[in-house]
This record gives C-alpha cells, structure tokens and sequence, in this order.
C-alpha cells in the first residue's frame, strides 16, 4: 500500500497536481459552455415541445459515440490537444443537461403557473420568480450527473494530448511499481468526489421545502451516467 | 319580497334588458354581453351568446355539467381567454380597456388545484399581489396576518409554513387568502372545493358564507356541484353547451326551472333539497297564546328542512319557534310546511 501511494505524496505539488489543475481547467471550461448552450436551449425546448425530439434525437446520437472514437474523429479537423478535448466533452455534457433542464421547466406545475398568471403576474416574472426557482433542483441535479461523467470523460482526452490526470494514467501504465498510475487513480476520484460534494451542496441550498425528493430521485435513475 | 321577485325572475337576457330599459339600477360590478367563444380547435362554441349581470357583493355561481363552458367564461374576466365579440365589462368598463395585468392583480383569483407557490412561505403566498403592486412591508405583513385569521388559521402558527406542510383543505383556505390579498372588490373561484373530501368541503362552504357576510365581494362561483351551488348562491346561472339556461335565485330555480334540462340537473323534484332553502319564519305561525313548554324548540332562521328533520325525529306534531334568546316566537307544524311546498 505505502508502495502505491508512494508517488502521490512524494510528487503531489511538482507532478500530480499540475496535472489535476489541468483536469479540472478540461472539465470545468466544457462544463461552463454546455451550461451555457444548454440552459437556454433546454428552456426554448420545454416551450416548443415540437422541436424537443429531434433536438433530444440528434444529441441521443452523438451520445452513443464512443468517447475514444469521438476524440480520434476530431483530430484530423482540429488537430491534437486541449481544443477537440473540449469540443467533445461538451457534446457529451449537453445531452443530460438539456435534457434535464428541459424536464425541469415542464415539471413546474401548471396549476402554479395559472395561478401565477391569473394573479397578474408579467411572463418575466413568472420565470424569475416561480419557474426557475422550480426548475433549479431538477437543473442542479443534471449539472451534478454532466459534472461526474465529463470529470471521468476528461481522463481519456489525456490520449489525444489534451493531458490532465489521464496522462498521469498513460505514464504510469510503464511504471512496474504502479505507484504512478495509483496517484493518478486516486487524485481523479478526489476530483469527482468533491465535485459531488459542491452539486448536492448547492443542490440542497435550492431544493424546494417540499419534504419528498420523489421527483428528483426518478430524473436521476433514468440518467444513465456516461461511462467512459 | 315583491321587488325581489320581479328582479329575479326569468332569463338572464330579459332581465338585462329590462334593467336596462325600465330600472336604471346600479352599474353590475360584472356583466356580460352578448359574449361568444369559440377554441380554435373545436367545431361547437364555447360561451354562445351569454348575457349577465352581476350585482354588486353577489355570490353567482355558474352551474352545469362539464364542457358546458362555466369555466370559460370565468376565465374570460380576467382573461386568461379572450372573448372572440361581446363585451365583458367589469364595473361599466370594458375589461380590454385595462392593461391586462393591472386587471388580473385587481381580480381575486381561486382555482380547484390550489396553485400555492411550493418555494414560497404561507406569508409570502398571500403577500404575492400586495407585493407587486408596491405595499410596504409593515402593511403587508399585517395584512397577511389579519387575512389569515379570517381563513381560519392562526399567523404564529401558519404563517412561516411551506405549502407542503399543509392539508389540502388549509391550502385552499390559503388559496384564498392570497386571492383577497390585496382586497380586490371582485373574486373568481373556479372550482375551489372541488378536490377537497366531503366534510372539509363543507366546513370550507360554510367559512366562505361567513368570510362573504363579513367583506361581500363580487364572486363569481364555477361548480357542478348542485348542492354547494344551492349553499352558496346567491343567485345561480344554469349553464348548458355555452348558454345561460337560466339565471335566478336558488329558490326559483328549484321551484320553478325554466326546461327540463335545469330541473334534472337541479333535482327541483327534491322536496328536501327545496324546504333546506326556505326559512322557517316563511311558514311559521305567529305566536298568540302562551306555548304549551313541552314542544320541542327550533330557532327562528333555520330551514324549513331542520323543522321538517325535527319534527319526523321528535315526533312531535307541533314545534315551538324560539328567537335568539330562546324566547318563543311562534309555531310550526306539519300542514305550515306542507302548505308552503305546494306554493300556497
């Protein structure tokens, strides 16, 4: 055990951490974009329900790629490193959160919503004050699921050099004592735990007083998290 | 009793016109005319051609089977559906000539499913539209307060609670508070008690009979349920495939329905359901020797109904009439009430 963890606390600031830096910058940036494209898309599709299946279809698609062919088809477009990484990562990243967001919006109950309306309430308002905060539990919920797969994702972009802790991974494969590839292992899972712990955090600071969490439950056990 | 019955007899269209033509009365505080609906998607209109007036501080419930159009022309007043021709106008002026959310935010609004915002406090619920419409905070909390006591439940206890925390029956009482927030002169109830069990149904009619005595809005009351209709109304609009069958007092619309139709939706057939209307003073006969002590006692006010129960369970062929004090007023028996179902 000392043996394999040797490496982890002997070079943690000079070679593990540079490359956890790296990690969290990959998933973190692909993060932000698809949150980005995806908050505004999953709430135009929960308006207009006639585009939602095929926008949902054509991501379901890129979904199924495999996340090495995916990375490998980039390539010849925009060469090796940092920028196909992200391209692809954030693809992936859209799928649930769109697809949450959308969810959350048409979860708001429509009762609430003509009650709101019926009481004089502007479009604008009824968005701010009560479609959103609504929305944010299920919304948050997909973040936590896009943030878990796209850290895990992140690890094989490390093969078309876009480093991060899957370089650490490819080093150590060569190293006889494993020490390499066990700091790498366990620095990956310390970077989704406490990305876990920051979503379900937030998560309970926006959580509607409702006592069940029912519905928030059942969105998460039909989200099939990406496995690399 | 006289002017009463002039005024509320026959349809809605005739007495608007009447009112018109011959009694200039108050302006209605709501009135259709000659209002028309038609959904894009269906073949058969909506609301056809419905006129109605509705008085100041009324109760009007409109009743009727499902799709008979109740709730569209409810949700025409604060338009949540706009009318297709007609005018609908609320205090004399038509409801267009408002911007639209001024008009809902000065309209109390009820409907069956409660709609309670589940992330907002009971207080913040109630204070919605005060909020909007830029009370400052000292009066809107005393005012969530005070319209907490009128529905019935106590602010220290209530007013902190999540909509999840409450039973369907206080939500509603919520839902209803938060609809009288900013004291709107007009209330639209769709269906308030409608997803409620039975005896919390009536427990809520009869809060909404004492809050109504209390601050006499404007209702306007949809439901398809007769017997909360005969409670409630002050007057009731039978209402069938977008037309106003008839439109009078709960009374004449049992003693005397304008078609078939409105007598089997009513049930005017039902002796019962009609003395549960009529007060007992109607049949009573005043007091004029010293009342014998051992009848049993009724007290002045309630229906001929309770006469009717008390004098089948007590077995007694004569009841004595008391008033507030327990004094006795007068009598009734058996013929007073038979006398009075058969319209002498």
């Amino acid at each position: 055990m000392e043996q394999l963890t040797r490496y982890l606390f002997e070079h943690f600031s000079d070679r593990v951490w540079p490359r956890m830096a790296e990690h969290i910058m990959i998933s973190g940036v692909s993060l932000l974009i698809a949150l980005v494209i995806a908050l505004p898309l999953g709430l135009a599709l929960s308006r207009l329900q006639r585009f939602a299946t095929p926008v949902l279809v054509l991501l379901g698609i890129v979904y199924t790629i495999p996340s090495f062919a995916l990375f490998a088809f980039l390539v010849p477009f925009t060469g090796i490193g940092v920028r196909p990484a992200i391209i692809a990562l954030v693809s992936y990243a859209l799928v649930v959160l769109v697809r949450n967001t959308m969810v959350a919006f048409n979860s708001v109950d429509p009762a609430v919503k003509e009650a709101a309306r019926g009481m004089g309430m502007s479009r604008i308002q009824i968005l701010w004050r009560i479609e959103i905060p609504l929305a944010l539990p299920i919304i948050v919920a997909g973040m936590r699921i896009a943030a878990l797969s796209t850290i895990g994702l992140t690890t094989i972009a490390a093969w078309i050099g876009a480093g991060g802790m899957g370089q650490l991974l490819r080093d150590g494969m060569n190293d006889p004592t494993y020490s390499k590839l066990y700091a790498g292992i366990i620095s990956i899972g310390a970077i989704a735990v406490v990305s876990d712990i920051i979503f379900r955090t937030i998560s309970r600071l926006v959580s509607v007083p409702t006592g069940r969490r029912a519905t928030q439950h059942a969105v998460l056990t039909t989200m099939e998290i990406k496995e690399a | 009793m006289e002017t009463t019955e002039t005024l509320s007899t026959g349809s809605g269209t005739e007495e608007r016109q009447h009112s018109i033509t011959h009694r200039p009365s108050p302006t209605p505080a709501i009135a259709f005319e000659h209002v028309f609906k038609r959904f894009p998607s269906a073949t058969q209109a909506a609301v056809d051609d419905v006129s109605l007036d509705v008085a100041e501080g009324d109760l009007v419930v409109l009743l009727g089977p499902s799709g008979c159009g109740k709730t569209t022309l409810l949700k025409m007043v604060n338009r949540l559906y706009e009318h297709d021709s007609g005018r609908v106008l609320i205090e004399g002026k038509e409801i267009r000539s408002f911007q639209i959310n001024d008009l809902r935010r000065r309209i109390g609004y009820v409907i069956q499913s409660v709609g309670l915002f589940p992330h907002m406090t009971v207080a913040k619920n109630i204070a919605t539209v005060p909020d909007m419409i830029g009370w400052d905070k000292a009066r809107i909390s005393s005012r969530t307060d005070e319209l907490l006591d009128l529905v019935g439940l106590q602010p220290e206890e209530y007013r902190n609670r999540y909509p999840a925390q409450l039973s369907g029956g206080q939500q509603q009482r919520v839902g209803l508070a938060r609809a009288m927030a900013a004291d709107p002169t007009i209330m639209l109830m769709d269906e308030p008690f409608a997803a409620i069990d039975n005896i919390t149904r009536r427990r809520l009619q009869d809060e909404l009979i004492r809050i109504q005595s209390k601050v006499r809005k404007t209702i306007l009351f949809v439901t398809h349920d007769v017997d909360e209709a005969i409670r409630l109304a002050d007057k009731i609009a039978v209402m069938r495939a977008g037309k106003v069958l008839q439109y009078d007092t709960p009374l004449h619309i049992l003693s005397a329905p304008a078609d078939e139709f409105v007598a089997d939706l009513t049930g005017s057939g039902d002796v019962l359901r009609r003395l549960s209307l009529l007060n007992i003073d109607l049949a009573m006969l005043p007091i004029q020797v010293a009342p014998a002590n051992n009848y049993p006692t009724v007290r002045s006010g309630e229906s001929l109904r309770d006469a009717l129960n008390l004098l089948l369970g007590e077995a007694s062929d004569v009841l004595s009439v008391v008033d507030e004090q327990g004094r006795p007023v007068g009598t009734i028996d058996m013929a007073a009430i038979r006398r009075m179902v058969h319209g002498e």
